[in-house]
């Protein structure tokens, strides 16, 4: 007789309460009014994260070495799942309403029918007055609940599910965009051909690492790999393809390359949602591998992430430079800090690890608003993204020209924003730990950085506005209160980080 | 473990990598090149391609929908009948389970047939 | 109320960030929230100030926040009330008030009127954080907070070239005293850790002399700068391009006294080293006679008032300079100073107001008949200022004259006792002429003026300071000396006979004064010429604000020009060069790099492919190599 095995229901409660949601959101989808939609899933959604935060919280202070791992193994909910699951939480929160925004634009940000062939007389009439999608909440959670999962993965096996639970609907999402469709549709197919090789990789590793240390658990793996008998190659590869498919999700060079094409083509909520959450909860599975799988090695892989962490930094930064268009300029952006982050990973230690989550939830926050305001600078054919348009804009609405500015020196690493101490967490770690050449590369490339940052700061002051700058349009309560949270929280984090940083600190431990 | 049993299996693909390679190469220099209509046409399992639109050659969106539904709910048969086979063996648990998994099943298909997904038109 | 110290600060703060964002909605009632917010904490001000007898040590203080953290090193945000930070509270809120409710009539024709008051509140709210703070960051964010309220409202006409000119002078003056203060921080920091007053103040003692000195002379450069003393003075007569009721609260009642609030504040570091007090004395003494002989000269009657602040200032680091009791001294002339320096400043910007902003005094005279309330209140701070007994300048401004008699040397003695008894006929000289031009003798008006009497929002406040101007001296003299001590030392118990008794001092100084006025009216009562006349070379010096701008001129500000131009030519030629290559160099390589990123999916796969490849090969390297 099979039986099942204990459960810790409370541990696992914020994964129950979104995949339930989620599966409840389908219905929704299918029995409520198409006007109503909207409202009720977004409502819905909200109030289902909501639930699964107060889960989380309630968990974080019962949380010890003899109760953290459950599910048969399966799961680990000790305190750094639980930070990720709650910074997780968080920035789908502030993501969610902008997915919600529908005063900018007649339906949102998303197209009712994907299937409706581009150019069509029907695609005409529904870009016009169709109420768009609602599929978007459900897919949305379940995204959420797959990232919940993956950093609280105890076993590469259920690592892998979730991969592709949190990839799945994520594909799907890439290509809903109201405006500019074959670009979202190409965008989307491509990010599922290259994430489903990435996956090919990923589950291969696991063979690998199975075939090594006959298990797929991290507390075997990890004792296996610190005896080290038998073929060691066998695990040295696994390891290799295991982090290849890893660094595909967090964009590290040289695995980045459908980063810009998939940021710029995918709605601009979407693109949000992904810069902020896929990449704290791949980050999150790469340091529970590294660290809780993979520490027997001994760090060996160090040098060869290193050059890896080099090699983003520098790409990232170098290829913003000549961007055009201001979501792949963020897009590139986006891989150098995956790089930063690479940099704190690769640090070690407590300090490491903290250092990392702090960056997470900061540079979440940050990204999160800055795409909240592309979706306000738009004209009759929706956003316009083009660095080009954007001249002149101080002029025009100085306000949300201000708050992009603040952001945008939030990037770069400027004192009193939270950019600035993510990246001094960052750095310091590392020097702490060892890999000065690291913080080396990560301060030039920052320094390379500053630059497309600050061209579209003095593009928006400095030129006049021309016949082509489009105006601001006045955000809704939803948008608005996105972009307020994300800038506050850039600016309370640059100002008074100790709170966040202490609770990093206290997250920073694993249980094998 | 020694990887050495599986140096006739890497001799195989090896082999198979080269046939293909040669195969491809030769062909040019080496077969006749007699061209009819039915050489040109696209390859379709089994079905006569029909003559089409202008810039046609395309099934309409609902054959591709209709034809994934097929494979979900294929699928789901799929995973029934091995537990059905041993069903004492998994006793309470996996009944639960498995009927955990039809409402799951069951909410896509509630979906698909409201929101139309069924219907042809 | 004292365990919540922070709204003092935060009303002001919160109301000076609704005034700036809020935009043109808040227009209509922009300006009384910005009344109130001073008002609020001046409430809570007098609060806590009750509260503070009661209190077993007479201080609070609490951390807020750490502020920020790096190794041993601790720098909290936190506050400190004590006698000394309440009496600038007090000064601060209740002086602030009524010149926000002058400025509502004052600034009524101005559109602009809500940004003034948003950074009026802005500075409130900066000038209390700096009186408030329990450590000298705290001091130095509010130091720069005032700075920065400053240089926006001196050009708050920027428009006008010589307001955006004067606001930049002031701002690169200060940097220069803000310099010097930075660095003492940091002193502190590398010698003691710490910054809290207490923990610096105990271990000042473990220091050696020199440090004492060096660390003393650098606060005393902020102090200076901030307080437009001997060498940093010349920023603060230019600083009246800035609109009148700037001028009498930031620029006579409350941010300029700041460097005497530092020095004060200080004192354990400056009573420790009597070289150091020795300087602090010399620059006081040598402003307060540069301040009387170029105010003497002036006819711009906003410039006249400037360098008399100047000169009072003079006085109080004479005092904080002297030591001992006569810290208390200064504190209480600050205070006096504070109420009728603003009543003149706001007498000033009356006057102004009623001449179609004329401000040349040789275009007055006569006014007293028209405008009956600016002529009796200016009277009051004249008489204050020039100290004719029972007005509040005879209580302050006498005993630091007896102070600086009360020296073991004598020739210091007579030295710095005879500047300040010479400053102080000097003072009721031009104080006198300022005032018989502007109120007495014959019209020498400008055609089409109709001088009149300015709205009640504007006189009452006059009146509520010059009552306060005369009466504040007298109040205060005895019983704030007492209250202020702790934080400040008590005068010792045995009494240093000087040169001259107090008798004798007191007549002499009371001689002098009315000299010095006697012989202003005798000469203005019959008006001025209207243009300026030929003069000997004591006046034309003078008139040249004694060749101190031509001074700064010649020795920092040609060379430094020079200095720039050399560095341009080195940053042009040189140092762009290597940027500019470098720039090409990223920007070339990201153009190639782009080619890269096709959009071609499968060359997106096969760069991972090699990526992969490569990665396994290093990995494998690594480990087998």
């Amino acid at each position: 007789m099979v039986k099942l095995p204990p459960m810790d229901y409370a541990a696992i409660m914020p994964l129950l309460i979104l995949f339930g949601a989620a599966c409840l959101g389908v219905l929704i989808e299918a029995f409520v009014p198409r006007r109503a939609r909207n409202i009720t899933q977004l409502l819905f959604s909200l109030a289902a994260v909501i639930a699964a935060m107060v889960f989380v919280v309630k968990r974080a202070g019962n949380v010890t070495a003899a109760n953290a791992i459950t599910a048969g193994g399966a799961i680990t909910i000790d305190k750094a799942a639980l930070f990720l699951q709650g910074s997780l939480l968080v920035l789908a929160f502030v993501s969610l309403l902008i997915f919600g925004e529908r005063t900018l634009e007649q339906g949102g940000a998303f197209v009712a029918q994907a299937a409706v062939t581009v150019g069509s007389e029907k695609d005409k009439e529904q870009a016009a007055k169709s109420l768009g999608s609602t599929e978007v909440y459900p897919l949305a959670l379940f995204s959420l609940a797959g990232m919940l999962l993956f950093v609280a993965a105890n076993d590469l096996l259920t690592m892998f599910v979730a991969l592709e639970v949190f990839s799945l609907p994520l594909y799907l999402l890439c290509a809903l965009a109201r405006r500019k469709r074959l670009l979202s549709q190409e965008a989307a197919l491509k990010y599922f051909l290259l994430g489903a090789y990435a996956s090919a990789f990923f589950l291969f590793g696991v063979a690998l690492v199975y075939g090594y240390a006959k298990a797929v658990d991290f507390a075997s793996i990890h004792t296996a790999a610190a005896v080290g008998a038998g073929n060691i190659t066998l695990l040295i590869t696994g390891l290799g393809l295991l982090a290849i498919g890893l660094l595909f999700k967090v964009a590290a060079a040289p695995f980045h390359v459908w980063t810009p094409d998939v940021y710029q083509g995918a709605p601009t909520p979407v693109t949000a949602f992904m810069a902020a959450c896929t990449k704290a909860a791949a980050f999150g599975g790469l340091i529970r591998v590294l660290y809780v799988g993979f520490d027997g090695l001994g760090w060996q892989f160090t040098p060869v992430l290193g050059a890896i962490a080099a090699l983003t930094v520098m790409v990232g930064a170098v290829l913003a430079v000549t961007q055009t268009d201001l979501k792949r300029l963020l897009a590139y952006s986006s891989v150098a800090n995956a790089g930063y982050l690479l940099i704190g990973v690769l640090a070690g230690g407590q300090l490491g690890l903290q250092s990392v989550l702090f960056y997470l939830v900061a540079y979440g926050l940050t990204v999160i608003a800055a795409f909240a305001l592309i979706t306000l600078v738009r004209d009759a054919d929706g956003e316009a993204t083009h660095l080009s348009r954007w001249a002149g804009l101080g002029a025009r609405s100085p306000l949300f020209a201000g708050i992009f500015t603040f952001l945008l020196l939030a990037f770069a690493g400027i004192p009193l924003t939270s950019g600035f101490m993510a990246k001094l967490s960052v750095f310091g770690a590392a020097v702490d730990g060892g890999q000065t050449w690291l913080v080396i590369f990560g301060v030039i490339s920052s320094i390379i950085l500053a630059f497309p940052y600050l061209r579209v700061v003095v593009m928006m002051w400095l030129s006049e506005p021309g016949e082509s700058t489009p105006s601001v349009s006045l955000p809704g309560v939803l948008t608005s209160t996105a972009l307020g949270v994300g800038t506050i929280a850039t600016l309370v984090l640059g100002v008074a980080p100790g709170l966040l940083l202490d609770l990093a600190d206290k997250a920073a431990a694993f249980i094998r | 473990m020694s990887l050495s049993a599986y140096v006739p299996i890497v001799g195989l693909f090896a082999l198979a990598g080269a046939f293909g390679l040669f195969s491809v190469a030769a062909a040019p220099f080496i077969g006749p090149r007699r061209f009819n209509r039915a050489k040109l046409d696209a390859y379709e399992c089994g079905i006569e391609p029909t003559p089409q639109p202008i810039g046609g050659g395309r099934f309409p969106v609902k054959f591709y929908l209709t034809a994934m539904l097929f494979i979900v709910f294929d699928i789901e048969i799929i995973f029934l009948y091995p537990w059905a086979v041993s069903f004492n063996m998994l006793g309470v648990f996996g009944f639960v389970e498995m009927v955990i998994f039809i409402i799951t099943v069951f909410i896509a298909y509630t979906y698909v047939w409201r929101r139309g997904g069924l219907d042809w038109d | 109320m004292l365990s919540n110290l922070w709204l003092l600060i935060a009303i002001p703060a919160a109301s000076a960030a609704v005034l700036l964002l809020a935009g043109r909605k808040a227009d209509r009632w922009g300006h009384w929230l910005g009344v109130l917010a001073p008002a609020a904490s001046f409430v809570l001000g007098l609060i806590a100030f009750f509260g503070l007898r009661d209190l077993p040590g007479r201080a609070a203080e609490q951390t807020l926040w750490t502020f920020f953290k790096s190794g041993d090193m601790t720098i909290d945000f936190g506050l400190l009330f004590d006698p000394l930070t309440a009496v600038f509270v007090l000064l601060i809120t209740g002086v602030g008030s009524l010149i926000h409710l002058y400025a509502v009539g004052y600034m009524a024709h101005d559109e602009g009127r809500r940004r003034f008051f948003g950074y009026f509140n802005l500075f409130v709210a900066a000038m209390l954080l700096l009186v408030l703070g329990n450590n000298y960051v705290m001091l130095y964010l509010g130091w720069e907070g005032v700075g920065l309220a400053s240089y926006l409202l001196i050009s708050f006409w920027y428009n006008r070239p010589s307001a955006a000119t004067a606001g930049k002078k002031a701002f690169l003056m200060n940097r220069v005293g803000d310099a010097g203060f930075a660095i003492a921080i940091f002193l502190m920091l590398a010698q003691l850790g710490t910054v809290n007053y207490n923990q610096v103040f105990s271990q000042v003692g473990a220091l050696t002399t020199g440090t004492v000195l060096v660390l003393g002379l650098l606060l005393l450069l902020g102090a200076c700068g901030k307080s437009g003393q001997f060498p940093l003075q010349a920023w603060l007569p230019d600083a009246m391009e800035g609109p009148t009721p700037v001028s009498a609260l930031i620029h006579a009642a409350t941010m300029v006294t700041a460097g005497v609030y530092l020095i004060a504040r200080s004192n354990p570091i400056f009573s420790a080293n009597s070289t150091l007090q020795l300087i602090v004395v010399s620059v006081g003494a040598l402003t307060l006679l540069m301040g009387c002989i170029i105010g003497a000269a002036k006819d711009d009657i906003k410039r006249v008032l400037a360098w008399s602040t100047v000169s009072q200032i003079g006085y109080m680091f004479l005092g904080v300079g002297l030591g001992g009791g006569a810290y208390a001294l200064a504190i209480i002339h600050l205070l006096a100073h504070g109420f009728f320096k603003a009543n003149m400043f706001l007498g000033a910007g009356s006057v102004m107001h009623g001449m179609q902003d004329q401000v040349d005094i040789r275009r007055f005279g006569g006014l007293a008949k028209y405008m009956k309330i600016t002529w009796l209140t200016f009277m009051m701070g004249w008489l204050a200022i020039i100290g004719l007994p029972p007005l509040s300048g005879f209580f302050t401004k006498e005993p630091i004259i007896a102070a600086a008699f009360e020296q073991h040397d004598a020739w210091k003695s007579w030295v710095f006792g005879g500047a300040a008894l010479l400053g102080a006929g000097l003072t009721a000289f031009y104080m006198t002429r300022l005032f018989v031009l502007t109120f007495h003798g014959p019209k020498r008006w400008t055609d089409g003026q109709h001088p009149h009497e300015s709205p009640a929002v504007m006189w009452i406040p006059l009146v509520l300071l010059a009552i306060g101007s005369v009466v504040a001296g007298g109040l205060m003299a005895s019983p704030v000396a007492k209250w202020l001590e702790p934080p400040l030392p008590a005068a010792p118990a045995e009494e240093v006979h000087g040169v001259l008794g107090h008798t004798a001092i007191t007549v002499l100084s009371l001689v002098l004064t009315v000299l010095g006025a006697g012989l202003a009216w005798a000469l203005f009562r019959r008006g001025t010429a209207l243009e300026p006349q030929p003069a000997g070379p004591v006046v034309r010096a003078a008139r040249a604000n004694l060749y101190t701008d031509a001074f700064n001129e010649a020795v920092f500000e040609k060379p430094g020009s020079w200095l720039t131009r050399a560095l341009v030519y080195v940053d042009n030629k040189g140092i762009d060069g290597v940027v500019n290559g470098l720039a090409a160099l990223v920007g070339g390589g990201s153009g190639r790099l782009r080619r890269l990123q096709t959009g071609f999916v499968r060359s997106y796969a096969l760069s991972m492919l090699a990526g992969g490849v490569l990665v396994l090969g290093a990995l494998l390297a690594v480990r087998l190599g």
